[in-house]
This record gives C-alpha cells, sequence and structure tokens, in this order.
C-alpha cells in the first residue's frame, strides 16, 4: 500500500482544516473585504497592512505569537481555560485559528479587488429600484463578485493544504488532530522514508494543481496578489 | 402639484444653490453646460447623495425637509444615468424585473409587458446586457427604472453617448412613455435640440445655481439666456389641429396668431400639438408677399433685437402674444429699418410638428 492509513488520515485532516478554515474566511473576509473596498476612512490602510500580514511574516514568527496567545498563559488560552475548556494550543481549533490568520490575505484581496472592480455604480443603480442596502448586496455585489469568490475560496483552500511552519509551532505533531500533509511529508523525509513523501507529496500537488486549473478555467484569469 | 427642491450646500468642493419649482407633469429640461451642476442635483433628488439642510416635495410628498431623509431605496424615484449601468448578471427581462419584483403589488401602476411594448423590447428580452447596443441598452435601462412605477423619472444625459441617428430612434420612446404614462420627467442635457424637442418646461443652470426657469416657449426665445444665441436657436409654438386638407395631403394648425399648413399629420383635430420654427429659416418683409412658395405667413410686431456683432442678428418678435425669433443678417435688419414696435411679416420655411 503505497498510502499508509497514518499518511491518508494525515491527508484528510488536511482537508478537513482547509475547509473549515476557507468556510470561516469566507464568512470573516467577506464583510471584511467588503468594508476595506468602500470605507473612506483615512487609516484604513493600516488594517490593509495588518490583513497582509502573513504574506510577508515568517510562518514561524507568526506560529510564535499565536502560540503565546493561545497556550495556558496566553490571553486566549486563558480565556478557554476559564470557560472550562483547555487551551488551544496543541488542538485542531487552534490550527484553525492560526490556518485563519496565515490564509487571510489570499481570501480578503481577491474579494476586495472584486468589490472595488465592480464600483459603486451598480449598488446606486439598484438603489434606485427599490432595492435595501442588505438586499442590493445580497442581490447585486455578491454576484458581481462572483470571480473574486472563486479565487478568494480557492487560494485560501490551497493556500492552507500547503501550511506547515504555523502547524509546526502551535500544533505539533499529533496523529488525527494535528499532523496534517505536511508534516507528515517532513516526518518521512526526516526518516528516510522517501517512498511515502513521494505518494503524499504528489497527492498535495494534484490537488493543488487542480485547484488551481479549477480558477484558471472559471476566470479566465487569476487576480494577481497586490503584495 | 409641482417639484420642489431646494439644495443649498458644499459637497467635495462643489457649491450648489439651487431653488426649483417645476410642475409635477410633462418633461423639465434642466440644461446647462457641462459641470454646472445638473448631475449634482438630479443625484441629490435621487436620494444618492445627502445634502444637509436640503428640502425635497414631490406632488406634495415630502422627500427630503427637516429631520426628514428617505433613502434611494424608500422613495418612488426613477433614475437612468448617463450610462446604462444594466446588471451584468442578469439578462434583459431579469434587468427590467429587478425593480418591479420589489415594489409590493399594490403600489404598482405599471406592468412589465406593457413596459416592454412601450420601449419595443420583446426581441431584446431573453438577450444578454453585453450584446446590445448603445441605444438598447438605454431603452432597457428606461424601462428598468419606469418599472418602480416612480412618481418622478430622472433622466441624466440619457443619450449622451450615442450618436446622432441613434439619439432620434430614442427620443420618440421618451415622448410616447411621458405621455401614455403621464409621469413626471426631469431630462438632464446640454444638447439644445433634445431640449426644444422633448421639454415643455425649461430649467437654466450655471455655476450651481438656477439661472431661469419657466415654459420652454418664453424661455427658448428669452434674448437674455444662451438658447436664443445658440447657432440652432428655435422657437416652440402650441398650436391645435384646426383641419386636414385631403386634396393637398396638408393640415392646418390654429395658433392664437394665425395658422400653420403643414404636410398632413395623422392625428385627429382638437389635438394640440407643437410647432418648432428654426430662427435660421425664418424671413422677415415689410409687406405681405403675395407671388411666394412659402405657406406661412403671418404678421408679428418686433419685440426686441440682440446685438451680437458679427454678420447675424437675433429679433425677438411677437405674433400677438406668441413670442418667437428670427436669425438675419445685420444688414437685412438695417436694410428693413428693424427698431421694437416694428410691424412686419413672417415667413416661416419651415415649421416642423413635434409630437
Amino acid at each position: 500500500m503505497a498510502l499508509s492509513p497514518a499518511d491518508l488520515t494525515a491527508f484528510f485532516l488536511t482537508l478537513k482544516l482547509a475547509l473549515i478554515t476557507t468556510l470561516i474566511l469566507l464568512l470573516l473576509g467577506t464583510p471584511l473585504a467588503w468594508w476595506l473596498a468602500r470605507t473612506r476612512w483615512r487609516y484604513r490602510y493600516i488594517l490593509e497592512a495588518v490583513v497582509a500580514l502573513p504574506l510577508v511574516l515568517p510562518p514561524t514568527v507568526l506560529g510564535f505569537y499565536l502560540l503565546l496567545m493561545l497556550g495556558p498563559n496566553g490571553p486566549l488560552g486563558a480565556l478557554m481555560t476559564a470557560l472550562g475548556g483547555h487551551s488551544l494550543a496543541f488542538t485542531f481549533s487552534g490550527l484553525v485559528i492560526g490556518s485563519v490568520i496565515y490564509s487571510m490575505p489570499f481570501v480578503v484581496q481577491p474579494l476586495q479587488d472584486a468589490f472595488r472592480a465592480a464600483g459603486r455604480r451598480p449598488q446606486e443603480v439598484a438603489a434606485t429600484l427599490r432595492a435595501s442596502p442588505l438586499d442590493r448586496f445580497f442581490s447585486v455585489s455578491l454576484p458581481l463578485a462572483r470571480p473574486g469568490f472563486i479565487t478568494a475560496a480557492v487560494l485560501g483552500f490551497a493556500h492552507t493544504l500547503g501550511e506547515f511552519g504555523v502547524v509546526l509551532m502551535i500544533g505539533g505533531n499529533i496523529p488525527g488532530a494535528t499532523r496534517v500533509a505536511s508534516i507528515a511529508i517532513y516526518d518521512h523525509v526526516e526518516s528516510l522514508q522517501y517512498g511515502q513523501a513521494h505518494w503524499l507529496s504528489g497527492l498535495l500537488l494534484a490537488v493543488s494543481f487542480a485547484l488551481l486549473l479549477t480558477v484558471y478555467a472559471l476566470n479566465g484569469r487569476v487576480r494577481v496578489l497586490k503584495t | 402639484m409641482s417639484i420642489r427642491a431646494h439644495f443649498h450646500s458644499r459637497l467635495g468642493g462643489f457649491e450648489l444653490a439651487a431653488d426649483l419649482d417645476v410642475p409635477a407633469q410633462g418633461i423639465t429640461a434642466l440644461f446647462g453646460p457641462s459641470g454646472c451642476g445638473k448631475t449634482t442635483l438630479l443625484r441629490a433628488m435621487a436620494g444618492l447623495d445627502y445634502h444637509r439642510g436640503g428640502e425635497l416635495s414631490v406632488a406634495g410628498d415630502q422627500w427630503q425637509g427637516p429631520g426628514h431623509f428617505l433613502k434611494p431605496h424608500q422613495r418612488p424615484v426613477g433614475l437612468v444615468f448617463q450610462e446604462a449601468s444594466l446588471f451584468p448578471h442578469l439578462d434583459v427581462r431579469g434587468n427590467i424585473e429587478y425593480g418591479y419584483r420589489r415594489v409590493p403589488a399594490q403600489d404598482r401602476r405599471v406592468q412589465v409587458e406593457q413596459l416592454i411594448e412601450l420601449l419595443d423590447l420583446p426581441a431584446l428580452l431573453p438577450r444578454k446586457t453585453d450584446t446590445l447596443s448603445g441605444g438598447e441598452r438605454q431603452r432597457v435601462a428606461m424601462a428598468r427604472a419606469l418599472a418602480v412605477s416612480p412618481r418622478l423619472l430622472l433622466l441624466d444625459e440619457p443619450l449622451a453617448s450615442l450618436d446622432l441617428s441613434r439619439k432620434r430612434d430614442i427620443l420618440p420612446y421618451i415622448e410616447r412613455f411621458q405621455r401614455e404614462l403621464d409621469i413626471p420627467v426631469i431630462y438632464v442635457s446640454h444638447a439644445p435640440e433634445e431640449v426644444a424637442r422633448l421639454a415643455h418646461h425649461l430649467v437654466l443652470m450655471d455655476h450651481g445655481h438656477i439661472s431661469a426657469a419657466g415654459p420652454i416657449e418664453q424661455l427658448l426665445t428669452r434674448l437674455d439666456l444662451p438658447l436664443a444665441h445658440e447657432l440652432d436657436a428655435t422657437s416652440i409654438i402650441r398650436a391645435t389641429v384646426a383641419r386636414h386638407d385631403d386634396q393637398y395631403q396638408l393640415s392646418v394648425l390654429d395658433f392664437p396668431a394665425g395658422e400653420f399648413i403643414v404636410p398632413r399629420v395623422p392625428l385627429d383635430t382638437g389635438q394640440p400639438v407643437r410647432v418648432q420654427l428654426a430662427a435660421r429659416d425664418i424671413s422677415l418683409t415689410l409687406e405681405r408677399q403675395q407671388d411666394t412658395s412659402i405657406l406661412n405667413i403671418f404678421p408679428a410686431t418686433v419685440d426686441a433685437i440682440s446685438a451680437d456683432g458679427g454678420a447675424q442678428q437675433t429679433v425677438r418678435l411677437l405674433a400677438g402674444e406668441v413670442p418667437l425669433l428670427a436669425r438675419i443678417t445685420r444688414k437685412s435688419a438695417a436694410a428693413l429699418g428693424l427698431q421694437p414696435g416694428k410691424q412686419l411679416y413672417v415667413q416661416a420655411k419651415s415649421v416642423a410638428v413635434l409630437a
């Protein structure tokens, strides 16, 4: 058998992480991108820079701060402990939080570009056609931003698939909970199991490539990230 | 019933000081050079921009006033932009029905099928919006705006991006739906020929304020206003169809100071019409010419003469109470000894009948 049950577990855990992360990011990123695309707040760029930080920050740096935040002595970890749970470090939930932050720019930026490209005019037209603000967001702005949503979803998903540094810092290597495919590949290479590393790597390569093909085919072209 | 708007504010470096009071019926043209604030005023009336202290009431309903501001989607207004701005994710029918579906059934005074017929759209219905020509797009945009049963329709230079022949194709549609639906229209334009053709009422704007307003017959012929000095200055005269002459295929139109004889019009006797006389197609004689092919000759008095300089002069005449313009050379004016109060005869070489 080329892929061991442990490798398959790692692969499906990765898919699950990427899927949940992407869904959360679309829910959080849509209003954020909408606001960033339309606000005239003069210090908007501060928030844009914060969103873009994961693009340039070494994942280990991000992971280190997340570890401090989520650990039993960090603010989030302490809150979780106080609520009767346990700290988020080295849990799947912790990984989701880390991935959401790490992949944020890959979702927010295409959405922001798409909303900005549509401009205000369709909104104004819809307003004079009796559509309330919420109505015109769903009936006009969302459909017009469809290519941006496809790009955002696939890039967010694919980027989370390839996450390594952040996971290593805050998740460690717990099979079935935090041992994702990229960590498993690293382990195989460390222990010179190149055959198994090949299979898992090949699988990730194929999935990632298929995803990007989908984007390019659906959108004609992918909006290149600004940063 | 009237449309009253008062907007005195500064928004983005532009100062708007507009007091508008026009009848809530017919077509009112808002005319002025680019950048004079026409679009700013229209956006304020649609509620797209909020002007502090602004007031707007339409046929007795207040849309904006002290402590009161209806958001655009709350006011029964229709707006067509210069670019049709159709929704690209909907087909033609989807665009037209977008606003219609959002109006409560009891408030609908016009049906989609009626608009499709009025604007001649059946062939376009299943098409994607990006396959339409500029003129077709504007017709769809007008149907879409009318489908919300607006109490006021605002048209912001809807023909500005079309070429001349397309414009001529679309103007009759505007006249037709305005008449059939009896909806007040405010039509922004900087094209004098569109204004003369369409408008019943005229508002002149300049540098953010309203410089003159009134019935178009009056404003077109006022020598102190710019329209009388345009190259294609015209006069509009109200008339009624008096009778038809089947032998020569002509119609006779009565107006207060006489009658016009024009090629037969497809209208019943007693119907009101508007007659357009181009100032440069008017010639003046001291005696009534007898041996002439010109049919339309009537007496008038010189009211005023503009001293434009150059070879041409614009003469304002009164045929009874009816004002009209003639564009003649300064040399002719001197030869005829024109001066205010002088009695003479008007010869109109061509008379255009508007709906």
